[in-house]
């Protein structure tokens, strides 16, 4: 079976998941945030896939799916949360919201 | 019918305590307060009344059938391994005795309290608790086994603490209740203590169970004389805290703090004496012990002596009569303790009788004088006051024993017993009191009702005699402190007038006394008296007491006076009017060095223990002030610390790894 041999797939993986989280950690928007987390999520979900290809794994696939249904959820609710706390603060910067701080 | 004996009283205390002292009338149902003092009155009294009915009738059951003893039981109330403790009452002679006495007596200080407390505030919650005392007394009295007694031990002293503290918003009497219940706890620690090795040893509590064990010589042989001692001195600490002996007797004057008719119900006539039914009761043990009785009889007649020495300077009416019941219970315990169980308990009926006039008497004084209780203030209040006078003298010479009232009778066959016993110091001493008792009860009459008033101007227009709820059972105890003594009248006197008589009062109770050592009034052991020599010798006590005191105080007035300015009548008139210091006594080496302890172990508690959980919060507190630095708050600041740790983790894993 030729094809794109795994290691790509997982560079691409690896690249995707290190750009989601130098955002989380470098941008003060909350909804970058949010969509680099959701980068994140899928440079796994590819590393999932390629995995399930390259062992002839169903296992792969179910969990791809499994995290795609979580990150719709999460998305929602963190959207919801989102508008939320913009109408209390009037800001997403991430910066000004640290009302947790001991 | 038993049950209902001493249950009546305690539908007095629910009636009168959740309809009327709760308040439930007043405020829920808007009763005024004439309906409510009606209706109390009449439950309080009638209660008595009923369950003093059914005591008489017990008692004709028990003295006109060959009956022995009636026994109830109700249910099995403690049921615990070999421990069985059944709730039941059991009618003697003894019980019945005792159980006529206070019935009687309490219904005549209930009806006595009508007119004493008419004006008072909290007049239902006074009734609810004379009645609480009485269902308590009587479970006392009629229990048959020790724990039953003992709850009706507690019980008379949790009424007697509420009564004495009555008016409680005054902090001299609220103090003076707590003194009496815990000196009170003090005796009873030893009372409980009793009753355990009772159980330990004779494996039951029931009555007839110990004490047919304890009659039987197989089953004592096998027990050192010294546990019998030890049970009957314990069970005598008991009496000795309730029946206020020496060194207990302190909470017993100060208890005067209560109204009168408490006084005279509670602290003269019914609970006090509980501590000589106790021992009676428990007579088999104290009839085997002779150290036992050495040292109750030793106790009693050092109380006796004691009190009386007290009781002659002191001048609160009420004090000099609570000294002198102190004293008087000190001559009861000399007959128990000398093994005369029947002329202990026959000076107790006696001493309820005329002890309750006399409190009873001296209240329609402090009713008249409207409070006023110092008996220098008083004098010539016979013209004002001729029930009561006439009354309070009629108690006033039984309890000196002349002849013919009910105290000669009684406190002769004390004296006598004594004597007979070979407890020869004792029955001089227990003399010498009785010179004592006749001069400061005539003191005490002769400075209230007699020679010029003394009373403050503005308190004389509205002195009055009592009213007829207050007089009428005056005059019933003055009649039954005159007759009273005619029950008991020992076999020699019958003799004498050449009736063929016998000591009725001793043929009734002799059927509980179950020790085989009886009072013998045919052998004179020890001396060359005889009846009629120590019966003289007692009056003579009785006359010269009064003579002293009537040239004292009516004859030559200035006499007091003059002779406490000599140096030793005044050191000794200092000492018994401070009553000998013994209450200071007590504070200092007792009550001071239990607050310098106290004071310490809260030095303790504040510095070790305080300091220990203070410490640890403060080192807790102290390291999260040191953590709470990570918590930044910055999202950021989290992410980077997270991708620097999975970094972390990640690298060591595969540095770790072997290929």
């Amino acid at each position: 079976m030729m094809g794109v041999p795994i290691e790509h797939y997982l560079v691409l993986s690896a690249i995707l998941f290190v750009i989601g989280a130098y955002g989380v950690i470098i941008r003060k928007n909350l909804i970058i945030v949010l969509m680099s987390l959701e980068l994140m999520l899928n440079s796994a979900n590819i590393a999932f896939v390629a995995f399930s290809r390259a062992l002839l794994d169903m296992t792969g696939h179910v969990f791809m799916i499994m995290a795609l249904t979580v990150a719709a959820v999460e998305v929602a609710v963190g959207l919801a949360l989102v508008v939320a706390i913009y109408m209390h603060k009037e800001t997403l910067d991430i910066d000004v919201l640290k009302m947790l701080k001991g | 019918m038993l049950v209902w004996i001493v249950l009546a009283p305690l539908i007095g205390v629910l009636v009168n305590g959740v309809v009327f002292a709760s308040g439930i009338w007043k405020k829920l149902l808007n009763g005024d307060e004439h309906t409510e003092k009606r209706i109390v009155s009449f439950v309080g009294c009638g209660v008595i009344l009923a369950s003093a009915i059914l005591s008489t009738l017990a008692f004709l059951k028990l003295s006109l059938t060959d009956e022995k003893h009636i026994i109830q039981e109700l249910f099995v109330w403690i049921p615990s391994g070999e421990l069985k403790i059944g709730f039941e009452f059991l009618l003697d002679s003894l019980s019945c005795v005792m159980s006529l006495v206070v019935t009687w007596v309490s219904f005549l200080i209930h009806v006595y309290s009508i007119g004493y407390m008419h004006e008072d505030r909290s007049y239902s919650r006074y009734f609810t608790y004379l009645n609480m005392f009485v269902f308590f007394m009587l479970l006392l009295v009629l229990g048959n086994n020790f724990p039953l007694m003992f709850v009706g031990w507690e019980g008379v002293g949790l009424a007697s603490y509420l009564l004495i503290g009555f008016w409680y918003e005054d902090a001299e009497k609220a103090y003076a209740g707590r003194k009496a219940f815990i000196i009170n706890r003090i005796g009873d620690f030893g009372f409980i203590l009793g009753i355990f090795l009772i159980f330990f040893v004779f494996g039951s509590l029931n009555y007839q169970e110990v004490f047919s064990r304890a009659l039987s010589p197989e089953f004592m042989d096998a027990i050192p004389q010294a546990v019998i001692t030890t049970i009957a001195l314990l069970l005598f600490v008991g009496a000795v805290g309730k029946s206020a002996q020496f060194p207990l007797y302190v909470w017993l004057p100060d208890a005067m703090a209560g109204p009168t008719p408490v006084s005279a119900l509670i602290h003269a006539a019914t609970m006090v004496t509980a501590g000589v039914y106790m021992i009676a009761r428990c007579n088999v043990f104290y009839s085997q012990s002779p150290t036992a009785q050495m040292i109750v009889v030793g106790i009693a007649t050092f109380t006796a002596f004691l009190a009386a020495t007290i009781a002659i300077t002191q001048n609160d009416i009420k004090k000099v009569l609570a000294y002198s019941t102190v004293s008087q219970l000190g001559y009861m315990f000399m007959g128990v303790g000398s093994g005369a169980y029947v002329a202990g308990m026959f000076h107790l009926v006696t001493h309820a009788f005329f002890k309750a006039l006399l409190f009873l008497g001296s209240g329609s004084v402090i009713h008249a004088l409207g409070g006023e209780q110092d008996i220098r203030k008083m004098g010539g209040l016979r013209r004002f006051l001729p029930v009561t006078s006439i009354t309070f003298l009629i108690g006033t010479l039984a309890i000196s024993g002349v002849p013919l009232f009910s105290g000669f009778f009684s406190k002769d066959e004390i004296l006598g017993a004594l004597y007979e016993k070979g407890y020869g110091i004792c029955w001089f001493i227990a003399l010498v009191t009785a010179v004592l008792t006749a001069f400061y009860m005539l003191r005490l009459y002769i400075l209230t009702f007699e020679g010029k008033p003394r009373i403050p101007e503005d308190l004389k227009h509205h002195i009055h005699e009592s009213p007829p709820s207050m007089l009428i059972p005056l005059i019933i105890l003055a009649v039954l402190s005159v007759a009273g003594g005619y029950i008991g009248i020992p076999e020699f006197m019958w003799k004498s007038i050449g009736i063929e008589g016998e000591n009725l009062f001793e043929r009734f109770l002799s059927s509980s006394i179950l020790s085989t050592e009886q009072v013998t009034h045919h052998a004179l052991p020890h001396g060359s008296l005889t009846h009629w020599g120590l019966v003289a010798l007692s009056v003579l006590a009785a006359f010269v007491g009064i003579a002293l005191a009537v040239y004292m105080y009516a004859i030559n007035p200035v006499l007091p006076e003059r002779l406490t300015e000599k140096p030793i009548v005044s050191l000794l008139y200092r000492g018994s009017y401070g009553k000998w210091f013994v209450d200071e006594i007590y504070d200092l080496v007792f009550v001071k060095t239990f607050v310098n302890l106290s004071k310490l172990l809260a030095l303790f508690d504040l510095k070790v223990i305080d300091g220990a959980v203070n410490g640890i919060a403060g080192a807790i507190r102290a390291l999260a002030s040191v953590l709470r630095t990570a918590q930044t708050g910055l999202l950021r600041f989290y992410a980077a610390l997270m991708a620097i740790g999975v970094t972390a983790i990640l690298v060591y894993m595969i540095l770790s790894a072997r290929f």
